[in-house]
């Protein structure tokens, strides 16, 4: 009677239970070898971070004065030191290790910051449009004419060399990205039948703007979202090399690893080598993934 | 008549304003009344102003560069003066609406399920559990196998059918009294389209629900309804009981629409008859008659005075020159 009864079985298998769209885009993305890459990267990453100091061979702050008997740049690499050992003393695959913990740990930070607000002055925006639109739209405008490189030193100077200054620093330069984004998709959404089929229901308008409207735009979001802890790593790195980082010395961070192996580049160009790899694939390894994820998020994809 | 009245429209007007452009008045002086219980149609092409004269109805025309007049009544209370607050008490849980396009009307992202407890807890204080058991008998009763399972998916899982079915659903929810259906056919298979039909009158006339269908399509409104409005650029051009309209049809746009469809008992090698030209060659209705351009029957009176929407014979029509009841047309008797 119905195409349920017709298609039978074959059909109800291929149509599971909660088989959503995150779930066919996770589909398309496993079939991607970029995707793999990219997520493959991730995931080491996440591990080396997370458990940094199971891995780690060494203390991080641990510097072992008697290796500098042979200067380090002589010592180079051998057994107990797989990547050798930096100007201190400490060893280099400790350091790398830790971090990329300290990278993961203010990328992601940062981000959120980012998203969360933006996401926020995104939802108002795009929510209310009219005048609303128009004071959060501009108040985002003044945020992106503020050079993040600026903001990060006045940011630095209040609060002294920190983390979390660092993280504040990169987010708040993150925040006019996703709150641009979230309203374009916003206001792309509302249009949308269902929007207008909502209303005809006489569903609240709360309702119709979190429980409809936003989730449907919030894809672009997330992407954007794991394509920014990408630039956050690498804006962190970069931070910390002009010396806005972390103030302890005790905390590893690979762009001041960076900073400190650049006078000694010629005899010893490995230490310099090592962090900048890290940090290039890691990046990649959230842009491949970003990429690959809006590829299959993409509606004109799907089928 | 005895029946008692649910809606009635009078002198509905609606006129889009656009800085730097003329205004283009959609709908115009449309008035129509629906008893409880009674189907209605409205009939006309794609520009006729049937789906402006809907979504004024419910309230869903943007605000900005809309101007709307008239009065719509429905229980004592003038739908078009009312504030989204109060027009919110009603919308969905005793007026709905079905739209014309399953694969848009639906939430992409949010289950079938959720989508119906929704407008279910948001008219009746009922718990989510009960809603819930309450949308799989609506999934039921609108002919969807399975309803609990149904229930989970998200409707990229559903076919056209099942979609236009949930939709249903979702609109019958709240048992509502009026329920308008803009075109909700048209964009399923024909034979979809069929038992879609069949199932949205047994529903309504289960429920004792009204029924505004609004359509293109004549064979939709010929099994439906009870009284048929045929709409042309903006305006009534006849109205007529079902049978009046379909057996002597006095409008010659009436008539055209007619004689393009296929019928049953037509002798088979009888051509069918397009209405010539295109709905936008109309002139405006203060010149004459709108319909004067691609009209077989017109005299010179068309172009020189605005017809008036009069009774004539059994029904209202708006026209100079009707035409006449001849045996062609009443063959089908």
């Amino acid at each position: 009677m119905t195409e349920g009864t017709i298609n039978g079985p074959r059909a109800r298998a291929q149509r599971s239970h909660g088989d959503s769209l995150w779930r066919g885009a996770f589909r398309r993305l496993s079939r991607s070898p970029m995707a793999i890459a990219g997520a493959l990267i991730v995931v080491v990453f996440l591990i080396v971070a997370t458990f940094a100091p199971v891995l780690a061979p060494y203390e991080p702050a641990s510097t072992e004065w008697t290796q500098l008997s042979t200067p380090y740049w002589v010592q180079g690499h051998g057994p107990g030191h797989p990547l050798g050992i930096d100007r201190w003393g400490s060893d280099m695959l400790t350091q790398l290790i830790f971090g990329a913990r300290q990278s993961l740990i203010i990328g992601v930070v940062a981000t959120a910051i980012g998203l969360l607000a933006g996401a926020a002055l995104g939802t108002l925006a795009g929510a209310f449009g009219g005048w609303v639109d128009m004071i959060v739209m501009r108040i985002v405008d003044i945020m992106l004419s503020i050079p993040s490189l600026l903001l990060a030193i006045s940011i630095a100077a209040i609060l002294g060399k920190s983390s979390a200054a660092l993280m504040i620093a990169i987010g708040v330069g993150q925040v006019p990205i996703f709150a641009r984004l979230l309203r374009g998709s916003m206001l792309g959404q509302k249009n949308a039948d269902y929007v207008l089929a909502a209303d005809a229901l006489g569903l609240r308008r709360r309702t119709i703007v979190m429980g409809h409207v936003l989730p449907n735009s919030l894809g672009p979001t997330i992407v954007q979202a794991t394509l920014n802890l990408a630039t956050a790593i690498i804006e962190v790195a970069a931070l910390s090399y002009l010396g806005l980082g972390e103030g302890d010395p005790a905390v590893a961070e690979w762009g001041r690893m960076i900073v400190s192996a650049q006078d000694r580049f010629e005899i010893a160009p490995w230490l310099a080598f090592y962090p900048g790899i890290c940090i290039a694939i890691t990046a990649l390894g959230f842009t491949l993934l970003g990429e690959s994820l809006r590829e299959a998020l993409d509606p004109k994809q799907r089928r | 008549m005895n029946e008692k009245q649910l809606l009635s429209v009078d002198g509905l007007s609606v006129t889009f304003s656009r800085r730097g452009r003329d205004p283009v008045e959609a709908v115009s002086e449309v008035s129509f009344t629906i008893a409880e219980g009674e189907h209605v149609g409205i009939v006309g092409e794609s520009g006729s102003g049937k789906s402006v004269t809907a979504m004024a109805l419910m309230g869903l025309l943007p605000e900005r560069g809309t101007t709307v007049e008239g009065s719509a009544t429905y229980r004592e209370q003038d739908l078009l003066s009312m504030s989204r607050r109060q027009l919110n008490q009603i919308r969905g849980s005793e007026i709905a609406m079905v739209f014309q396009d399953p694969m848009s009307s639906l939430n992409p992202v949010v289950t079938i399920g959720t989508q119906i407890s929704e407008v279910i807890r948001r008219h009746h204080r009922v718990s989510s559990k009960e809603a819930a058991n309450r949308s799989a008998e609506m999934l039921d009763r609108v002919g969807i196998p399975d309803p609990r399972r149904r229930l989970r998916e998200y409707p990229h899982q559903l076919s056209g059918g099942i979609r236009q079915r949930v939709l249903i659903a979702i609109a019958l929810a709240c048992e509502p009294r009026l329920l308008i259906a803009d075109e909700p056919t048209t964009a399923l298979d024909v034979t979809i389209q069929a038992q879609i039909l069949n199932e949205l009158k047994e529903l309504v006339a289960d429920t004792g629900t009204s029924l505004i269908m609004i359509t293109h399509d004549l064979g939709v409104i010929a099994g439906l309804c009870d009284r048929v409005h045929v709409m042309y650029s903006g305006r009534i051009v006849e109205s007529a009981r079902r049978y009046q309209l379909f057996t002597t049809p006095r409008h010659p746009y009436t008539g055209g629409l007619l004689q393009s469809v296929p019928r049953l008992d037509s002798p088979q090698d009888e051509p069918l008859r397009p209405i010539e030209g295109s709905p936008t060659d109309t002139i405006p209705w203060t010149d004459g008659c709108a319909f004067q351009p691609r009209c077989p029957h017109a005299i010179d009176q068309c172009l020189e005075a605005t017809p008036h929407l009069e009774p004539y014979e059994d029904r209202m029509l708006r026209c100079f020159n009707p035409l006449k009841g001849d045996e062609d047309d009443k063959r089908d008797r």
